[in-house]
C-alpha cells in the first residue's frame, strides 16, 4: 500500500480526500488504482495518450518521476506519492484561469 | 562601493546589525538593492512590507488594480482608508510610512510583454505575486532572459508553494510546469477562495528567500519546490531538476524573446469581460427577473453550480444546486427540451457549465452574466454580494 497526497485544488474529483491508499509496484499500476477509485480525476491529470499532463507533476518522496523513469518507475510499500499541480493564486480575481 | 548608512539607519536596523549574518555590511548591501514585486495583493504585501522594513534601498511595484473591500481580507498592505485607490499608491504610502528610508517605484499598468523589460530590466531580483498564467510565464521568461532570480509563490485555499527559480543556477518554472493548464480545468481563486493568512505564510517565505538571495547567506530554495498545507501543517520539499528539453532555459531554447503568454495560455490576462459566456449565451439579472415575474408557468429550470456551503450565503428561490464538479455525471438530472438557466457566484463557473452542456447537446440554455451577486446588485439589494 502506498499513500498518495491529493491537492486541495484535485480533492473535488477525490471525494473532498487529501490522502488515498493505492496499490501498485509502479506508478502506472498505482495511478490506474487511483483511477479505479476516483475516475473523475483520470482527465485532470493524464491526457488523451495516457501521459502525465504537462502542467502536474508527480513526485515518488521527493524525486519527480520526470527525473525517474516516468510512470514505469518502480514504488515500494512506504513510498509517498506527491501530486503537484501548477496553481495560479495570489492576487485574487474572478478570472477562470486563475487556478491549477 | 555599497552606501553607508547614518545614525537614524543604524538604530532603525540595530537588530539586523547585530545578527553576523547580516550586519553593518549586509544592512548596506540591502540597501543597495532593488527589487521589484509583481502583483501587490495577497502575496505582495507581504512581501513588499518586509522588504520596505528589511530597508531594501529600491522597491518597484507592478500592478493596476484599485483596492477593493473584498481584497482586505488577506492583502494587508492596504487599508479600510485605502479602499478605490490605485493599489500601487496604496501599497506605497503603507511602505514609505514603515520606511521612508527607501526607494518605491511604482507601475500602475498591466505587466505585460510590451513594458516588461523595460521595467524589469534595472531590478536585481524579481518576485512573482501574480494571479494568473499569462503573468507567471511572463515573469519566468524574462528572469531567464535576464538572467535574474525569480522569487515564486503560488496559493489556492489551503495550498501553497515556493521556489527560487534561477535559470543561471537551477531550473526554471518551465522545467516543472512546461505548459498551463487549459483554461477552465477547475475553480479560479476567486471562485475557489483563500484562507487570508496563506498569502502571508507563502509570501513572507518569498520575502525571506529574497533577502538570503541579496545577502548571501544560508541555502536558497533553488531546485527546490516548497509545498506547504495550512491544514495538515505540513511543509513538503521535493527536488527540482533542469528539464533538458526546457523550451527557455534549456541548451536549445525555442523561446528567446517575450511571446504572447496571453494566446501561449488559451486566456486573456487583463481587462476581459467577467462572468460572461458570450453574447448569445448570456442573459442580465434583470432579464432573467423579466422572465421569472411574467413566466405564465415558462419558468425557465435555475441551476445553481455552485458549491453548498456557498447556499448559504445567498440563493435564487426555486433553484436546483448541481456543483460544477458533478455536473458532467449528474446530466440525466437536466432535460435538453426546457429552457436551463445556469448561474454561479459570478459568472465564470456557469460559463463553464454552459460550454460543458454545449458539449453534450443542449442547445436552450443561457448564462446569468455576472452570477448571482448581478442578481443581488441589479434585482434584489436585500441579498449580500460575496
Amino acid at each position: 500500500m502506498t499513500t498518495l497526497r491529493i491537492p486541495t485544488p484535485l480533492r473535488t474529483y477525490a471525494d473532498g480526500q487529501s490522502e488515498v491508499d493505492v496499490q501498485g509496484t509502479t506508478v502506472a499500476e498505482a495511478m490506474d488504482d487511483l483511477f479505479s477509485l476516483h475516475p473523475a480525476l483520470r482527465p485532470h491529470l493524464l491526457n488523451g495518450d495516457d501521459a502525465l499532463r504537462p502542467f502536474v507533476n508527480l513526485f515518488v518522496n521527493d524525486e519527480n518521476i520526470k527525473d525517474l523513469n516516468g510512470l514505469d518507475t518502480p514504488i515500494q510499500e512506504n513510498d509517498k506519492l506527491l501530486l503537484i499541480p501548477s496553481i495560479a493564486g495570489g492576487r485574487e480575481q474572478e478570472f477562470e484561469h486563475d487556478i491549477y | 562601493m555599497l552606501p553607508e548608512l547614518n545614525h537614524e539607519e543604524i538604530l532603525r536596523y540595530s537588530r539586523h546589525l547585530l545578527i553576523p549574518e547580516v550586519g553593518l555590511e549586509g544592512q548596506r548591501k540591502l540597501k543597495a538593492a532593488s527589487i521589484l514585486v509583481i502583483g501587490s495583493g495577497g502575496l505582495g504585501s507581504p512581501v513588499a512590507l518586509y522588504l520596505a522594513a528589511a530597508g531594501v534601498g529600491r522597491i518597484g511595484l507592478v500592478d493596476y488594480d484599485v483596492v477593493d473591500y473584498s481584497n482586505l481580507q488577506r492583502q494587508v498592505i492596504h487599508g479600510t482608508s485605502t479602499i478605490d485607490l490605485l493599489k500601487v499608491e496604496s501599497a506605497r504610502q503603507r511602505m514609505l510610512d514603515l520606511n521612508p528610508d527607501i526607494q518605491v517605484d511604482v507601475y500602475n499598468e498591466p505587466f505585460t510583454s510590451a513594458n516588461a523589460m523595460h521595467i524589469a530590466g534595472d531590478y536585481d531580483i524579481i518576485i512573482d505575486g501574480t494571479d494568473n498564467f499569462p503573468t507567471r510565464y511572463l515573469t519566468n521568461d524574462l528572469c531567464v532572459l535576464l538572467g535574474k532570480p525569480n522569487v515564486y509563490g503560488s496559493i489556492f485555499r489551503f495550498d501553497g508553494q515556493a521556489s527560487v527559480f534561477d535559470a543561471t543556477r537551477g531550473p526554471c518554472y518551465r522545467c516543472l510546469f512546461p505548459e498551463p493548464p487549459p483554461p477552465g480545468l477547475v475553480p479560479s481563486c476567486a471562485e475557489g477562495g483563500v484562507l487570508g493568512v496563506l498569502p502571508g505564510t507563502i509570501g513572507t517565505i518569498q520575502a525571506t528567500e529574497a533577502l538570503k538571495l541579496i545577502l548571501d547567506i544560508g541555502e536558497p530554495l533553488i531546485g527546490k519546490l516548497l509545498l506547504y498545507n495550512a491544514l495538515d501543517m505540513s511543509y513538503d520539499f521535493v527536488k527540482l531538476r533542469k528539464n533538458p528539453n526546457c523550451k527557455v532555459c534549456g541548451p536549445n531554447p525555442e523561446v528567446t524573446e517575450l511571446i504572447d503568454y496571453e494566446a501561449f495560455c488559451g486566456v486573456p490576462s487583463h481587462d476581459h469581460e467577467e462572468g460572461s459566456a458570450g453574447a448569445d449565451w448570456d442573459i442580465t439579472a434583470t432579464e432573467l427577473a423579466e422572465i421569472i415575474k411574467n413566466g405564465n408557468g415558462n419558468t425557465p429550470h435555475l441551476i445553481d453550480v455552485r458549491e453548498p456551503h456557498e447556499l448559504e450565503i445567498s440563493h435564487l428561490e426555486g433553484a436546483d444546486l448541481i456543483p460544477l464538479g458533478q455536473l458532467a455525471s449528474r446530466l440525466s438530472e437536466l432535460d435538453s427540451a426546457e429552457d436551463i438557466v445556469l448561474f454561479c457566484k459570478a459568472g465564470t463557473r456557469s460559463a463553464r457549465a454552459l460550454e460543458l452542456l454545449a458539449s453534450a447537446g443542449f442547445r436552450k440554455m443561457k448564462n446569468l452574466k455576472g452570477g448571482i451577486n448581478a442578481w443581488a446588485r441589479e434585482v434584489d439589494p436585500s441579498m449580500p454580494i460575496y
